[in-house]
């Protein structure tokens, strides 16, 4: 058994040692991998990877270009929303104003009126105190006169006589005096 | 000469053998000049990957839709991804390597997706493909370091704000090391994609072997088939971050060429 082993590796030793270390096949092997690798070469720099790059490239171009929009659009609506807050500010200082303008103008206007009225009422306040003044100064000059006549009444119905409006006069001024 | 692909010769030792899914088999027998150039399986699933890649790519992006549709955003993403890896790395000057970078992170990454159906051949299993394509990258680098900055590109070996005394030590660290790198860039991806096919076919004989003893066979099964689906998962996002370190490597010695002082 060992020596048909022993005989068989012999003979396969000189036949064939370990294949990669037969040298009888490098020729072969040699020679078709440079035609292989060789055309393997040139179809994928001729062909497969100017088409690829070129893939590659139109995408990242087609990225580019795509993103450029967007940044431009995105350019143009931050300008419009710039534009429309600007419009909003002056529209609402502009509000501001009128508001305020209206508010001045009501007040000076009720300032006027209220200024007018107070006028009008100092001056009448005026007059009818000096018509009180006036009325109390008449009063008190017709108090005599008054009295005299209640004296007078009260006399005549006390004592059923007459009495002059002279002495009454007299004894009116007297008890006033 | 003869690499006669010899899975057909036993099926049965190739079900549990690690080491047959990395056979090259010629499908058409091609000699030019004494050199084997046979279209083989691997041939077949470079075309395979190339195809299958290129279609999408293109077909996907026919409709050169501005909102894109789902399959074009795949692709879509797939270019903002490999130009984002490589503007982070080499700046916008670097831009003019978006193509081989591009095809490079594309190509292995699909031939590694495709190395992950059963069956079907992985590429990059081999250490002559990933060889080729990191010894291509870092012979690109040089020549257009030179191309850009004359002898000013050596500047990479030197580092600045190193003590004189030193800068021998560090030229020789940094010769080394930048001689180290399309060893370490085609040696990553072709261990990483090696190791983890072998690891699935491993723990997958192990389903087949023990079930084939009966029922504690079949019970013993379990666990390496767990094994085998977890790994299936792994296998995916090292198929993803083989590719993606492959790139991104790249990218940082274009910009290496670009920027030769750093």
């Amino acid at each position: 058994m060992a020596s048909t082993n022993t005989e068989v590796g012999i003979e396969a030793g000189a036949k064939a040692p370990f294949p990669p270390f037969q040298t009888e096949t490098f020729a072969s092997q040699l020679l078709w991998l440079a035609l292989t690798f060789g055309l393997f070469y040139v179809l994928m720099a001729k062909v497969a990877l100017p088409r690829i790059s070129s893939i590659l490239e139109v995408r990242s171009d087609r990225i580019a270009q795509d993103l450029d929009e967007a940044n431009r659009l995105k350019d143009e609506s931050d300008a419009a929303i710039a534009a429309y807050e600007q419009e909003l500010a002056e529209a609402k200082s502009r509000a501001h104003a009128i508001a305020q303008e209206a508010r001045d103008k009501s007040k000076a206007e009720l300032d006027a009126t209220r200024a007018g009225v107070e006028a009008d009422l100092t001056t009448k306040i005026t007059e009818a105190e000096t018509r009180i003044a006036g009325i109390k100064k008449k009063a008190m000059s017709e108090v005599g006169s008054i009295a005299e006549d209640t004296a007078s009444s009260i006399v005549s119905e006390l004592f059923g006589g007459k009495v002059t409006k002279a002495e009454i006069a007299s004894a009116v001024s007297g008890a006033k005096g | 000469m003869a690499f006669t692909g010899h899975f057909e010769e036993d099926e049965a030792t190739v079900a549990n053998d690690p080491i047959s899914q990395f056979n090259i088999s010629k499908l058409l027998q091609l000699d030019v000049g004494g050199y084997d150039i046979s279209f083989t399986n691997s041939s077949l699933f470079m075309v395979a990957t190339v195809a299958a890649s290129a279609a999408f790519l293109i077909f996907t992006t026919s409709g050169r839709g501005l909102i894109p549709s789902r399959l074009q955003s795949i692709s879509e993403m797939l270019y903002e991804f490999v130009a984002g890896l490589l503007r982070d790395s080499a700046g916008s000057e670097g831009m003019k390597f978006f193509p081989i970078v591009f095809s490079l992170f594309t190509f292995i990454l699909v031939a590694n997706l495709f190395g992950m159906f059963p069956y079907f051949f992985t590429i990059t299993s081999h250490i002559v493909v990933t060889a080729a394509l990191a010894f291509g990258v870092i012979g690109m680098v040089i020549v257009y370091g030179f191309y850009k900055n004359g002898l000013g590109f050596l500047k990479l070996f030197v580092p600045s704000g190193v003590p004189g005394v030193l800068i021998p030590v560090v030229v020789l660290i940094e010769v080394i090391s930048f001689l180290s790198r399309p060893i370490s860039l085609s040696v990553r991806l072709f261990a990483n994609v090696l190791a983890g096919h072998i690891t699935l076919k491993v723990f997958a004989g192990f389903v087949v072997s023990l079930s084939g003893l009966g029922l504690g066979g079949v019970i013993g099964a379990i666990l390496p088939l767990a094994f085998a689906v977890a790994l299936t998962g792994l296998e995916f996002l090292v198929a993803f971050l083989q590719a993606y370190v492959f790139a991104i490597l790249t990218c940082m010695y274009i910009n290496d060429a670009i920027h030769p002082s750093h």
